[in-house]
């Protein structure tokens, strides 16, 4: 992170996962859990009809799956552009 | 041993684990009082969100809620659990890097003036006061109901032990017993599922057992046995939703951003060392809150199977015993509108309201009630909150465990509480004192005052815990849209445009705000009779006009800013420096 240029495009990538994320978030909660619950009903898995099983179970697990995934990600991404705070002494407290 | 007998002894070892954590954690700097010094590991963090986050609501009424509302329950399900992804994607981080102590802190330092904090700090305490309000009067029921207190006996027992370690405490102490609190509550959350996943099921694993067969031999998945249940008693479906889908979307949109945006969830996320710490802590706390999350709706469906499979039809005289306990307790009320000494339970009220009990014996022997009776067919009253209340006894469990699940009712009640006595003291002592009417204080007097006003929120909870003003349920729904419609939006605009300056933003919350309170307040309380689907606008309830206020503030702000001058080029630099990890830890040094 020397330069404004390396700056702008950390932000770029960090945009570029959250609107991914994102996505997923919106379509397994509001999407499968609200918008089409009926249509997948048709399904099962398990004893579950599945647009029920996303609206009570699924969503939930996969908003847990989703947080992990942002953090594994960002740290990544801290580190290509090296402004994580362990290789950084000025992030450290005393 | 009686079970009033285990209550005490788990509720009195619960209390003495708290205030000896309590002691050993007290705070002794405004820093470890506020954000208990910015060194709170992210697992600890994450469990003390956890419990900060889950009240006496979650805990004793959510499972009850989704157990009468079957599907259309999910939107508390996925609601409460949602705003943790934005929490952890769009806030989290940024405010960490932010540092300092408290949104109103952040609201007005990235838009430097101290309008935009004042509004926020109204915001946080009026959110804060109803939701600490209706955590006390949880405290009070649940001690009335397994001690044989009166309420108020059980609101000012609750006071004392909250006073003590969150005014000794603060939010080092807090966070501490927070964490015991979650190890309480989880437990006595889950001890009785597992019992009753494995009666029901023959999987001891509640999300397993959900989705699984019957152990009574005849294959059937659990569900569907659920469905043909309600279906043959005249109730919808229980896997069917009745609420209308772009109301569901609306009113979880809310709750979800809602809770993204409440200041005493909010500032957890200051109290963790570093940004990659308060990415991690908020995955932690989600993964321990979809852990009762996730059981709830099996509880709910487990009650209600054996619900429907052992009341409806039979005779008062030889129903369950756990259904003539409740009602001696009021939570459960029978009138026999046919005279045929069966209870007939289908869809629809038995009788407007809680029910009134008279004195003396119907004649199959139930408690007469002087409640007018409506003139659907259902003759049976039943509490939600019993679903979990009652439980251990439907399952047959041992007494111990009825003790517990009252030691867990509590330890989510005071946890939540103290949460967010923290955050009013907070917004008295730091953003309203040393902010904005005497910055030259102290931070020894400073800590004090924080106590003080701790001292003086405890004595105005417990006096709303034990006069409840008759809004306080009602309001607790909204305080999600009102916070959806008028924190959220200034927040994010804050971090992710650089352009959005104080015009805009404090315009955007005034927008918002107003529109969902006014909408609210007009079905609520102006016009309560024109509170239906065909009077509401575009078809949305108040409890999910947050996210259409909430679409509002952005465009007032977006619209407002574009015709304001850009905010000076320090704020834009402060922007530039919250978006990257570097550097995080500062802010704290500096002004503690």
């Amino acid at each position: 992170m020397r330069t404004s240029s390396d700056r702008a495009s950390y932000w770029r990538w960090n945009l570029f996962w959250l609107a991914i994320l994102l996505s997923i978030w919106f379509l397994a909660s509001l999407g499968c859990g609200v918008l089409w619950v009926d249509w997948l009903d048709r399904f099962r898995i398990g004893g579950f009809p599945l647009g029920f099983w996303f609206a009570q179970q699924g969503s939930i697990l996969i908003f847990v799956a989703l947080i992990f995934a942002y953090v594994w990600i960002m740290n990544r991404l801290d580190r290509r552009f090296g402004v994580d705070e362990q290789s950084g002494g000025r992030g450290r407290r005393p | 041993m009686t079970v009033a007998a285990w209550t005490f002894v788990m509720v009195g070892l619960s209390f003495a684990l708290y205030i000896a954590v309590a002691i050993w954690t007290r705070a002794g700097s405004t820093g470890e009082f506020y954000v208990a010094g910015g060194r709170v590991p992210p697992v600890v963090n994450g469990m003390a969100t956890a419990a900060d986050w889950m009240s006496a609501a979650s805990f004793i009424s959510m499972a009850g809620i989704i157990s009468f509302s079957g599907r259309d329950g999910s939107r508390y399900l996925m609601g409460w659990t949602g705003g943790y992804v934005l929490l952890a994607l769009l806030l989290a981080p940024y405010l960490r890097k932010f540092g300092k102590y408290t949104v109103p802190d952040f609201v007005g330092d990235r838009y430097g003036s101290d309008v935009a904090r004042l509004v926020a700090v109204v915001c946080a305490l009026f959110v804060s006061f109803t939701y600490v309000a209706g955590q006390m009067r949880g405290v009070g029921i649940v001690f009335s109901q397994f001690l044989g207190v009166p309420i108020d006996v059980g609101v000012i027992i609750g006071m004392g032990i909250v006073f003590f370690y969150a005014v000794l405490g603060g939010m080092k102490g807090i966070t501490y017993t927070q964490v015991a609190q979650y190890c309480v509550l989880i437990f006595a959350y889950m001890v009785p599922a597992f019992f009753i996943a494995f009666q029901m099921t023959g999987n001891p694993i509640p999300q397993l057992g959900l989705g699984g067969t019957l152990s009574d031999g005849s294959g059937v998945h659990l569900l569907e046995r659920l469905d043909a249940l309600s279906t043959d008693l005249g109730f919808t479906r229980y896997t069917d939703g009745r609420l209308g889908t772009f109301d569901l979307f609306c009113i979880t949109t809310a709750l979800m951003v809602g809770t993204a945006g409440l200041p005493h969830v909010i500032v957890r996320f200051y109290t963790v060392p570093k940004v990659a710490a308060a990415r991690i802590s908020a995955g932690w706390a989600l993964v321990f809150i979809a852990i009762l999350y996730t059981t709830a709706p099996a509880i709910a469906a487990f009650v209600r199977t054996n619900l429907l499979q052992t009341v409806p039809g039979r005779p008062y005289a030889t129903a369950p015993a756990w259904l003539h306990e409740w009602e001696s307790t009021n939570l459960i009320a029978w009138t026999d509108k046919n005279g045929d000494g069966l209870i007939d339970f289908t869809d629809g009220p038995a009788f407007a309201g809680k029910p009134a009990f008279a004195d003396g014996r119907g004649p199959h022997g139930e408690r007469v009630v002087t409640n007018v009776p409506t003139d659907n067919a259902n003759e049976l009253y039943i509490d939600r909150d019993i679903m979990v209340l009652a439980n251990p006894q439907i399952a047959r469990l041992p007494n111990w465990v009825v003790g517990l699940v009252a030691a867990g009712g509590l330890a989510a009640a005071l946890s939540t509480a103290a949460g967010l006595l923290l955050v009013i003291s907070t917004s008295v002592a730091h953003d309203l004192c040393k902010k904005v009417i005497a910055p030259q204080i102290s931070e020894r007097r400073e800590l004090v005052i924080a106590r003080v006003a701790a001292g003086v929120a405890v004595c105005v909870a417990g006096y709303f815990g034990i006069h409840p003003p008759g809004f306080v349920a009602e309001v607790v729904a909204f305080a999600f849209g009102l916070a959806a419609s008028s924190f959220f939006p200034a927040i994010i605009l804050g971090i992710f445009s650089r352009r959005m300056n104080v015009f805009g933003a404090v315009s955007g919350m005034i927008v918002g705000l107003s529109f969902t309170a006014g909408y609210i307040v007009y079905f609520k309380f102006v016009h309560p009779e024109l509170n239906d689907a065909a009077h509401w606008w575009w078809g949305v309830s108040p409890e999910g006009i947050g996210t259409i206020g909430m679409l509002f503030n952005l465009a007032a702000a977006v619209l407002v800013a574009s015709v304001t001058p850009a905010p000076p080029e320090a704020i834009r630099r402060l922007v530039e420096d919250i978006r990257v990890p570097r550097g995080a830890g500062e802010a704290h040094e500096v002004s503690a």
